[in-house]
C-alpha cells in the first residue's frame, strides 16, 4: 500500500517536473561561459538575470568555467565535440587564435545583421573594439571587460618629499627625477610595474606610437614579425636596468604579484591596470594615491599617442539555430545599454564599451567623486589610433608573452643586457609565429 | 618448477582476462593510438585545418633548444627523485625496522613516515611552495635570516631543487612501506645466527637484508621511475608552474603546457609518443639487464 502510494505520490511530481520542465523549454535557453570569478562573477550572474526578468523569450545562463585558460580550452573542446556554448569570454591574448578559426566563430557584425537587431558600431569606444576587429574595422567580438594600464601614484609620500600631489611626472626623465627625490625623503624605491610585457613593452609601443610587430601588429596577416628589439623599447629596457641597480624602479613579479610594493609603500608609484583600481583603493591605508597618465619620453617623436587595452571579449561560437543567435543578439544589444554599461563600468573599474555608457557615468557624477577613475578612458582615446596602437593580433601570444617575462628577469636580475635579452625575445616569439602560421596555413 | 592450471573449458581464461583487457584497451591502447595519429597530424585547436604531416612534428621537437633542454631537465629530475626516494626510505625502514625488532617504538615512526603519502601531489606542492615562497615562506625567510637568499621563482637551480624535494618527500612513505615488510619477511633466524657469529647491525644489513631486499627494490625504482615521468605533474604545477625559465618544465609538464595552453595539439601528442617510448624504453632495459640480478626468494 504505502510503496503504491509512494509510487503515485512520485509520478504526480514526475508529470508536474515535466510539465514545469515544458515551460522553461518554451524558453531558448542561451549558454555563457565565462571566467570571472569571486565578485566579478556575482556580477556576471546579475547582468544576466536582470536580463532573463527583462524579457521571456530567452534565458541567458551564465557558466563559470575556471580561468581565461581553462575556459578557452573548456569551450574549444566543447566545440570539437559538437556542443559549443553560444557565448564564451576569451582573453585578448586568445583573440588570433579565435579571429583565425573562421568556421568557429561567428562575427558579431554579421551576428547582428543575421538576427536583425539594430546595431551602430559607431557607437562603441574605438580604441576598445579596434582590439577586436578586422583590418577593415568589422567587429568580430563584443568588448566585455577591457582595461589599460595608468600610472597610481603615493600623494602623500610626494607631499613629503616635497614634490606636488597634484602634479603625477608626465615623462620618463621627469619620474626619473622624482624618484630621486623620493628616495632622498627615505622611500625605498621610485616605482614598480605589474604584468611587465604587457605595460613596458606591449603599451609602451603604443603610447609611444612604435610598431611591436610588422603588418599592423598582426591584424594585416599571419605572416607578422616582431620588431620591438629594433625600436625604442631598447633603450627604455636598458634604462629599466640600470635603474634596477640604484632601486628607481624595483621588480615585484609578474601579473600583480608587485603590489604590496606600493602598498607598503616601498615603492611610491605603481603602474599598473586601470581595473585593479578596486584593489588598489582596498588596500591603500595610510596614505592618499593619485591616478595619472602612463609616462613618455619627450624626443619620441609621436609619443603620447594612446594605450592600448586588455582583458577579454565575447566570443559567438558556430553551431546553434537562428533563432538561438536572435536571442544572442538581443543579449549582446542589452549588454551594450549605457544603463547596464555605466553599472558595469562603476562597480568593477572596467572601461565602459560605449560612449554613451561614458557620458552617463560623466552626468551622474561617478568622475567627481572617485576622481582618477576616468584617466584610463582618456588615455586610451587620447589620439585616433593608429596602425602601432589599434592592438596587438599576434598568434600563440600567451607563449609570447611568458618568453618576454623570461627574458625580461634576465635583464632585471643583470644577466643579460636589453639588446641581447630583446632579441632572443623576438627570435623565440617569431618561432612561435611562424608555427602559428603553420598551423592555419 | 612450473604451476600450470587447466581449465576445464578453453573459454573461461579468456573471460577471465575480458574485464581486464577491456580496461587496457578502453584506457590505454585507444588513447595511446589516438595520440599515435595525432602526432602525425598538424592541426589548429578547433580542428577545422587539419593537415597530414608525417613525422615533422617530431622533427620540430627535436630541433626545439626548449624540447631538449626539457629532457635534460627531466633526467636530472627523475633520476635524482628516483634515487634520494629509495635511498632515504630504504635508511629509515632498516631504522624503524631495527626499532620494530629491538623494543617496539617502531609503530609510531611507521604511522608518521606513511602519512605523507596520503597527500594528494598538488596539496604536497602547495605544501612546500608555503614554506619556500619568497614572499611569505617561513623555511625562506630563515634561510634569509642565514644569509643565504632563496628566490625559487628567479633562481632555476633553487627552483629544481624544490620541486625535487617535494616530489621525494610524498613519495617517501611509499618505498618506505614496501622496505620495511621486505625487511620484515626477512626470516629472523638469519640474523640471529649472523648476529651470533659477530656480525653487528651494519654488517648484518649489507650482506643479508639488502640482498634479500632485491626484488622489492626491483620494482621499487620500477615504479619509482614511473611516478617521477608521470604523477609529478601535480607537483610542479603546483609550485613553479615549470619555471623559472623552463627550468623545471619536465617533459608531462610540457605535453600539458603544448597541448592545453598553448593549443598545439600536433606537438603535444608528439610529446606523449615520446614520454611514452621513453617509459616503455626504460622499464624494458631494467627488466633485461636489473632483474638479472635480482633474486626472487
Amino acid at each position: 500500500m504505502i510503496t503504491r502510494r509512494g509510487l503515485l505520490c512520485g509520478t504526480t511530481a514526475a508529470v508536474a517536473l515535466a510539465a514545469g520542465l515544458k515551460r522553461a523549454r518554451a524558453q531558448t535557453t542561451i549558454e555563457w561561459w565565462h571566467a570571472m570569478g569571486g565578485a566579478l562573477g556575482e556580477r556576471v550572474e546579475k547582468i544576466a538575470a536582470d536580463f532573463n526578468a527583462m524579457q521571456n523569450e530567452f534565458q541567458v545562463k551564465p557558466v563559470y568555467k575556471g580561468n581565461y585558460t581553462e575556459t578557452m580550452t573548456a569551450a574549444i573542446a566543447a566545440f570539437r565535440a559538437g556542443q559549443p556554448p553560444h557565448i564564451v569570454q576569451i582573453f585578448e591574448v586568445g583573440t588570433a587564435t579565435m579571429m583565425a578559426a573562421k568556421g568557429a566563430v561567428y562575427p558579431v557584425y554579421q551576428l547582428m545583421a543575421d538576427a536583425g537587431e539594430p546595431f551602430d558600431q559607431n557607437a562603441y569606444l574605438q580604441a576598445v573594439i579596434g582590439y577586436y576587429t578586422t583590418p577593415e574595422g568589422r567587429m568580430l567580438s563584443m568588448p566585455f571587460n577591457s582595461s589599460t594600464p595608468v600610472l597610481y601614484y603615493n600623494k602623500t609620500a610626494f607631499a613629503k618629499a616635497g614634490l606636488d600631489p597634484e602634479r603625477p611626472p608626465k615623462t620618463w626623465p621627469e619620474l626619473v627625477e622624482y624618484a630621486g627625490k623620493l628616495q632622498a625623503a627615505g622611500i625605498p624605491c621610485g616605482f614598480t610595474t605589474g604584468w611587465q610585457s604587457w605595460v613596458q613593452i606591449e603599451n609602451f609601443s603604443a603610447w609611444h606610437n612604435l610598431p611591436l610587430g610588422t603588418k599592423q601588429n598582426g591584424f594585416g596577416g599571419l605572416d607578422t614579425e616582431l620588431v620591438f628589439n629594433k625600436t625604442y623599447v631598447v633603450q627604455h629596457i636598458a634604462n629599466m636596468g640600470e635603474w634596477q641597480k640604484t632601486k628607481v624602479f624595483n621588480y615585484g613579479g609578474r601579473r600583480g604579484d608587485s603590489a604590496p610594493l606600493f602598498y607598503n609603500q616601498e615603492c611610491a608609484m605603481y603602474m599598473q591596470s586601470s581595473a585593479a583600481y578596486a584593489g588598489v583603493k582596498a588596500n591603500v591605508k595610510d596614505f592618499e594615491f593619485g591616478i595619472a597618465f602612463l609616462p613618455y619620453y619627450p624626443d619620441v617623436e609621436g609619443a603620447p599617442q594612446n594605450t592600448i587595452i586588455g582583458g577579454a571579449s565575447l566570443w559567438v561560437l558556430q553551431g546553434h539555430s537562428d533563432e538561438d543567435y536572435r536571442g544572442v543578439a538581443k543579449f549582446f544589444s542589452y549588454l551594450s545599454s549605457p544603463e547596464v554599461q555605466a553599472w558595469w563600468h562603476q562597480e568593477t573599474g572596467y572601461l565602459p564599451i560605449t560612449t554613451a555608457a561614458y557620458d552617463l557615468t560623466r552626468e551622474q557624477g561617478f568622475y567627481e567623486k572617485n576622481p582618477g577613475t576616468d584617466t584610463a578612458i582618456k588615455q586610451l582615446n587620447f589620439k585616433p589610433p593608429t596602425e602601432n596602437s589599434k592592438g596587438l593580433r599576434f598568434g600563440n601570444f600567451v607563449q609570447i608573452r611568458d618568453i618576454i617575462n623570461e627574458e625580461l628577469e634576465a635583464v632585471w636580475a643583470g644577466e643579460k643586457t636589453a639588446q641581447a635579452a630583446l632579441d632572443s625575445a623576438v627570435a623565440r616569439g617569431n618561432r612561435l609565429l611562424r608555427q602559428f602560421e603553420a598551423q592555419y596555413g | 618448477m612450473e604451476r600450470r592450471v587447466v581449465y576445464r573449458q578453453r573459454w573461461l581464461p579468456y573471460l577471465l582476462l575480458l574485464p581486464q583487457l577491456a580496461i587496457t584497451l578502453v584506457f590505454f591502447i585507444w588513447p595511446a593510438s589516438q595520440a599515435l595519429w595525432q602526432s602525425l597530424l598538424m592541426e589548429d585547436p578547433f580542428g577545422l585545418a587539419t593537415q597530414f604531416v608525417g613525422l615533422r612534428n617530431f622533427a620540430r621537437l627535436l630541433a626545439d633548444p626548449e624540447y631538449l633542454n626539457s629532457l635534460k631537465v627531466t633526467a636530472i629530475f627523475s633520476s635524482a627523485v628516483a634515487f634520494s626516494g629509495l635511498l632515504i626510505a630504504l635508511v629509515l625502514a632498516a631504522m624503524v625496522d631495527f626499532g620494530l625488532r629491538a623494543a617496539g617504538i617502531g609503530q609510531l615512526y611507521k604511522t608518521l613516515l606513511v602519512w605523507p603519502y596520503a597527500v594528494a601531489p598538488v596539496l604536497a606542492g602547495v605544501l612546500w611552495l608555503f614554506m619556500f615562497s619568497p614572499a611569505i615562506g617561513i623555511l625562506a625567510w630563515l634561510l634569509g635570516q642565514m644569509g643565504y637568499e632563496w628566490n625559487h621563482q628567479l633562481n632555476g637551480g633553487q627552483a629544481l631543487f624544490l620541486v625535487i624535494v617535494a616530489a621525494t618527500w610524498k613519495q617517501i612513505s611509499y618505498n618506505f612501506l614496501f622496505f620495511l615488510a621486505g625487511m620484515q619477511a626477512i626470516p629472523r633466524s638469519l640474523l640471529e645466527a649472523a648476529a651470533i657469529d659477530g656480525a653487528g647491525p651494519v654488517k648484518r644489513f649489507v650482506t643479508i637484508v639488502f640482498p634479500l631486499l632485491s626484488p622489492t627494490s626491483f620494482f621499487l625504482l620500477v615504479v619509482n621511475l614511473v611516478y617521477a615521468f608521470f604523477d609529478t605533474f601535480g607537483i610542479v604545477h603546483a609550485i613553479t608552474d615549470g619555471g623559472p625559465a623552463q627550468a623545471t618544465s619536465i617533459l608531462v609538464y610540457k605535453v600539458f603546457r603544448d597541448g592545453f595552453i598553448a593549443l598545439d595539439l600536433g606537438s603535444s601528442a608528439a610529446q606523449s609518443v615520446i614520454l611514452m617510448a621513453i617509459v616503455i624504453t626504460l622499464t624494458f632495459l631494467q627488466f633485461r639487464y636489473i632483474e638479472r640480478r635480482v633474486q626472487y626468494a
